[in-house]
């Protein structure tokens, strides 16, 4: 049902382009390398992110700095249960992505009822994501600075145990994919509802929304609710893909920001924008180090040159030149070019 | 039997600026009248103490017996009244057909039954030509039609017009007039409207007000206010000078 609707906006031309993106996508792990699919994997992770932070901002007018946050305390309940209690995603993956969602619920409840808006709405994510993230570095039973480590056996990775989340590198590549397309599906179908509607109202003029009965404490709060929660969903797959969760590395500040430039590239406030963006970055930024690996050994470029910012140095250039001359984004943009969205319509 | 809309001593400062100064105000049900009087004399500040923007220092506003003082924006929508607003305020990014639902929903049970209700206003309106683009295309004339029709399609028994016919030709002013003329006859919608427009003013409104320095200085039938003396003096007799 869901599909169907969102086959809706694409013209023929698009629909083309979809079939033929998904054929690529289905088919990758039987023609590319293992790399190629651990890339693809973290893309379509970051694509899922990208659609949650990106319903925030881009459908209701939130920004969100700290969605590591949210990604990361699901993560942490997620890997505690199955590490410590033995309890299986399947399981745990319900109380991980309510207690992502009640997290965003009190930031959403602070900002809104003390009307926090914009920039001092984004501080205020930064400062709970930097919070959790000083706290669990003192919290000794979910292993502090040092780390929590999910346990994983040579079999494991042979398999396919979707109730563990313990197999082959594809099997992850797979449920990314689903989840990233589910993700996709659900935006689209929140973005058409009345949900949607007063959501990109509240986000356009929010005294004219209030003025037209709605009530914009309460649906604030709901697009908190499914940001934080498609969040919570993400850090549950983060958790067992990387089997290891570091405080640093899950809620650091880079990890919040990294969520956000794939929208920012992509098209705030679109539905592909968010996963276009994941496709460029991601690759570009593991393309740019293969290309000087590649160059190195083939001796084009001095071997023993030290060349470690780099990559972050051209992949940085890109970014800027693209929010440049595209400010908002590839997406609308690229689909405009392409004739791949139908115009507004019924 | 107590007036549909009542404003009782009605007060507002601002740092010590009276905005409006012990207003009362009675609007009958089905009623169309006009608040008119100089720019800085209340008039758009008691709207927004009508639409609950912020709170009265003192006085009472009832709609239909109830009190409505003290509710959100919010709730006052849901109680019945909806308002335009004088400095435009579309939903820049979505379209007219899509700024229209988002009034439409209000009380709508579904997306299909406030899209097709929303085209009605949109229709009505005259924007119908429009209505895939983005309202941050739109002239201002068709701006002040767009917060008409949103407005409208919550489906208010009170109506809260702010200088909707500012920028109008004068055809088209006569045309929102029959739009809100036919509107009152059919529907029985009540309608306040603020409007330096006379020729609207004197067709549409049953019912005049003046606001001068947030006083309410005369009221009486179009054809009364236009004859009196402190009206002319303070507002309407500066229009022939110029």
């Amino acid at each position: 049902m869901m599909g169907v609707n969102f086959l809706a906006d694409l013209t023929i031309k698009g629909k083309a382009g979809l079939l033929l993106i998904l054929a690529i996508l289905i088919s990758l792990p039987f023609w590319s390398s293992s790399y190629i699919i651990s890339v693809a994997t973290i893309t379509l992770y970051l694509a899922i992110l990208g659609q949650s932070w990106n319903l925030m901002l881009g459908f209701a007018g939130l920004l969100s700095l700290g969605h590591a946050l949210f990604v990361g305390i699901s993560a942490y309940l997620a890997a505690y249960g199955f590490s410590v209690l033995g309890l299986p995603p399947v399981i745990s993956v319900f109380p991980a992505v309510l207690l992502a969602i009640l997290m965003g619920m009190l930031i959403g409840y602070l900002g809104f009822r003390f009307s926090i808006g914009g920039v001092y709405f984004a501080l205020l994510t930064i400062a709970f994501a930097e919070l959790v993230r000083i706290s669990v570095d003192h919290l000794g039973f979910i292993g502090g600075t040092e780390g929590l480590f999910l346990p994983v056996s040579e079999g494991d990775r042979k398999g396919v145990d979707l109730i563990n989340l313990r197999g082959h590198p594809f099997m992850f590549y797979y449920l990314a994919m689903v989840l990233a397309f589910l993700t996709l599906a659900g935006c689209r179908t929140l973005l058409k509802s009345k949900l949607g509607y007063y959501w990109q109202a509240i986000r356009d003029d929010q005294d004219a929304a209030q003025a037209l009965g709605i009530n914009v404490f309460r649906y604030k709060m709901y697009a908190v609710i499914y940001s934080s929660g498609i969040a919570g969903v993400a850090g549950v797959f983060y958790a067992f893909y990387q089997n290891s969760l570091f405080p640093e590395s899950v809620f650091g500040i880079e990890r919040s920001i990294e969520v956000t430039l794939g929208p920012i590239v992509g098209g705030v406030g679109s539905l592909f924008g968010p996963v276009l963006g994941a496709f460029i970055l991601t690759p570009l930024g593991e393309g740019l180090t293969e290309l000087i690996d590649f160059l190195k050994n083939s001796g084009i470029i001095d071997p023993k040159l030290k060349l470690n910012g780099l990559k972050l140095l051209i992949w940085g250039l890109v970014v800027s030149l693209i929010v440049l001359f595209k400010p908002r984004g590839i997406w609308p943009w690229l689909s405009d070019k392409l004739g791949f969205c139908r115009t507004e319509g019924d | 039997m107590a007036a549909f809309l009542e404003i009782e001593n009605v007060s507002k400062s601002f740092r010590g600026l009276k905005a409006v100064s012990n207003v009362s105000l009675n609007v009958e049900e089905g009623g169309m009248v006009a608040l008119i009087g100089p720019n800085g004399a209340g008039k758009t500040t008691l709207f927004n103490l009508i639409a609950g923007v912020f709170p009265a220092d003192e006085g009472r506003i009832t709609l239909a017996g109830n009190d409505i003082l003290g509710l959100r924006p919010d709730q006052i929508c849901d109680a019945g009244i909806s308002r335009t607003f004088q400095l435009v305020k579309p939903f820049p990014d979505m379209t007219v057909l899509e700024n229209v639902t988002v009034g439409a929903l209000h009380g709508a049970q579904n997306i299909q039954e406030a899209r097709k209700a929303a085209r009605n206003n949109v229709e009505l309106l005259d924007l119908a030509n429009k209505i895939h683009l983005p309202a941050h295309s739109l002239t201002l004339p068709d701006r002040k039609r767009l917060e008409v029709a949103r407005a409208l399609a919550t489906r208010p028994k009170l109506l809260l017009l702010d200088e909707v016919m500012a920028g109008l030709r004068p055809t088209e002013t006569d045309e929102m007039v029959a739009v809100f003329k036919s509107l009152n006859q059919e529907t029985g919608i009540t309608i306040l409207l603020i409007e330096h427009v006379m020729r609207a003013v004197m067709s549409l409104s049953h019912h005049v007000a003046v606001l001068h320095h947030g006083k309410k200085i005369s009221e009486g039938t179009p054809g009364h206010i236009t004859q009196d003396p402190e009206v002319l003096d303070c507002y309407l007799g500066e229009e022939e000078d110029v």
